[in-house]
């Protein structure tokens, strides 16, 4: 994969031919070609990056003064009870969806991967079309569907006898909500990830299992998901470091009002928090560091992972 | 031996019918939202809230689509997502494609180390500073401009590591030597034979970073501010708040937006699933 980078090739020197044909002018155009990624990155990307940590320094009003404040910012975070509802709104939300998206995706990647699988092109392209829908758009239809007065999922439970639920006004019903806009959204990639990563195994592997008398079940439980492994705490790892950004759909299901997901902040998460303290309060000090808890979340999930992954490999 | 394994290795193989209405049941619920986006943007709001609701489309899209275009500038909307989307896309193709190629087949000092630096990078969360990010477009005066959603977009260290193994994969380094010998300069080792060779890559590359461009809403909700700057997706918001007019007008005008996403996709989806499955788990 990484042949350039193996120290086999770095040790094998270029044959002195090349040297003399590629000389200042491949370096030059060579640098040429990466400059704009790394202008473009350092002045958007990393630069903003490293100037969060020292805004969330500051009491900084866009239209008003900068004074430097120290960590009140962060004292003041700690002891807000909205930043750790909104933390909690995050984790609840983050884990009513990833939890059904990832045993759904294995459970069709497996039942995808089938051999003489007819359709297999249309079923594939089916599972992608909610990741080319825009998650406005999502939201949109989401909070139409499930209405209390008009939608089409309290209409079918009411047939059943159920009263009619109030999604967006409740905190479970909202996080519910939510995580099943999110479900929707991806649940299809991640099945073509863990599909890419199943297709690597010999089909040989499962024929010989079958022949043994492997039934579905357990072709499913012993073959394909031990062989997913790295790439499932992979899907882990993004999908937790997604749902700690997850920002418009809340923003899009309490139409009262928005910036706090409803009343009483029922659904609202960190990043929709971020937002309000930032570009509703104007108080960009406290926005960033509400943006620098999140980073430090990221890092602490991605020590998670590796630690995982090394245990993994152990085994 | 033969006699007896084959049949019984065909049944054990073959495809189960719970497999097919699993499929099914994955493929109505992908569908489905769509459908009834499609139903609720056609029918007026009487229709759209009777129980048991409608399920075919009504005659009342052209009038939604009115409203739609009434309340906001809904088609200036769609042309500047359309300019954003495919900016990004293409510059995101050309511009990974050449990085992908110098970090694949040009030798110049640090490159291993840059290469890694821009692994790295990517698992910046850059999302998180959207603060300092509105105060740079400020100061660069570029707020409530289509550009401050452009130029940021063009950087994807992804589609470096991406193009770059797509590169290594295809392209000897016989191939180039041959064409320098014959006296070409690296720009036209790079147009000439690597890029037409991995124009697939790019344009699934490319592909990817239209469809995340024009879906994006965090960043040009924060930094549009008049109507006639707004992408497709902020419009739909735009249209949200103004819900008393019509039920279905934000229905509607999601719809709008998700229809130019859809023919794409029913043109060139495959390639976005191949991509997928070609991608970087595979190796």
């Amino acid at each position: 994969m990484t042949a350039t980078l193996s120290p086999a090739s770095r040790a094998a020197p270029p044959p002195p031919r090349t040297k003399k044909i590629a000389g200042v002018g491949e370096r030059l155009s060579a640098y040429a070609y990466i400059a704009p990624f790394f202008v473009i990155f350092g002045v958007f990307g990393l630069f903003p990056f490293a100037f969060t940590f020292y805004v969330a320094l500051f009491d900084w009003n866009p239209i008003g003064d900068q004074v430097f404040i120290g960590f009140d910012n962060f004292t003041r975070m700690f002891g807000d009870p909205r930043f750790w509802n909104a933390a909690g709104n995050t984790v609840s939300i983050w884990a009513l969806s990833t939890v059904p998206q990832l045993l759904l995706a294995l459970v069709l990647a497996h039942v995808l991967n089938h051999a003489r699988l007819r359709f297999a092109l249309f079923f594939r392209m089916s599972v992608l079309v909610p990741y080319v829908t825009s998650v406005a758009a999502t939201a949109i239809v989401f909070v139409q569907l499930f209405d209390r007065d008009y939608g089409l999922l309290n209409w079918l439970l009411g047939l059943v006898g159920v009263e009619p639920v109030d999604f967006v006004q409740s905190t479970w019903g909202s996080h519910l909500l939510i995580a099943t806009m999110v479900t929707w959204r991806w649940f299809g990639y991640t099945t073509l990830l863990y599909l890419a990563s199943l297709q690597s195994v010999p089909r040989s592997v499962f024929e010989a299992a079958a022949i043994d008398g492997a039934g579905p079940w357990q072709r499913f439980r012993h073959i394909s998901v031990p062989s997913l492994r790295p790439v499932i705490i992979f899907t882990v790892v993004t999908s937790t470091i997604g749902g700690l950004q997850i920002f418009t759909e809340p923003l899009l299901i309490a139409t009262g009002a928005p910036l706090t997901c409803g009343a009483v902040r029922q659904c609202q998460t960190l990043t929709l928090f971020l937002y309000e303290q930032g570009f509703g309060q104007f108080e960009f000090g406290y926005g960033s560091a509400v943006g620098v808890a999140l980073f430090v979340m990221v890092v602490a999930i991605a020590a998670l992972n590796y630690l995982l992954s090394t245990r993994i490999k152990a085994d | 031996m033969t006699t007896t394994t084959a049949p019984r290795r065909r049944r054990l193989d073959r495809v189960r019918w719970w497999t097919y209405l699993l499929l099914g049941v994955a493929t109505v619920a992908c569908l489905f939202p769509l459908y009834w986006m499609f139903i609720v943007a056609t029918t007026d709001t009487a229709t759209a809230t009777r129980m048991p609701p409608e399920v075919v489309p009504g005659g009342n899209f052209l009038h939604l689509a009115g409203l739609v275009v009434d309340t906001v500038p809904f088609v200036q909307s769609l042309l500047n997502s359309l300019v954003v989307a495919t900016a990004i896309g293409i510059g995101q193709a050309v511009l990974c494609a050449l990085a992908g190629f110098a970090f694949a087949k040009l030798r110049f000092p640090g490159r291993n180390t840059l290469f890694l630096v821009v692994v790295l990078t990517m698992t910046v969360p850059t999302q998180l500073s959207v603060i300092p990010q509105y105060l740079i477009m400020s100061e660069l005066g570029w707020v409530d401009t289509l550009q401050a959603l452009i130029v940021p977009g063009l950087a994807s260290a992804f589609g470096i590591f991406w193009m770059r193994q797509h590169i290594s994969a295809t392209i000897s380094d016989e191939l180039v030597q041959a064409a320098r010998i014959d006296g070409a300069s690296t720009g036209q080792v790079f147009w000439r034979i690597a890029f037409p060779i991995v124009r697939p890559a790019a344009f699934v590359l490319g592909l990817f970073g239209f469809v995340t461009a024009w879906n994006d809403f965090l960043w040009p909700f924060i930094v549009l501010k008049s109507p006639e700057r707004y992408t497709a997706q902020i419009a739909i918001k735009a249209l949200q708040n103004s819900y008393d007019v019509d039920l279905g007008l934000a229905m509607s005008g999601s719809f709008l937006a998700t229809v130019p996403l859809v023919v794409l996709f029913v043109l060139a989806g495959r390639r976005m699933v191949a991509g997928i499955l070609e991608g970087a788990f595979k190796g």
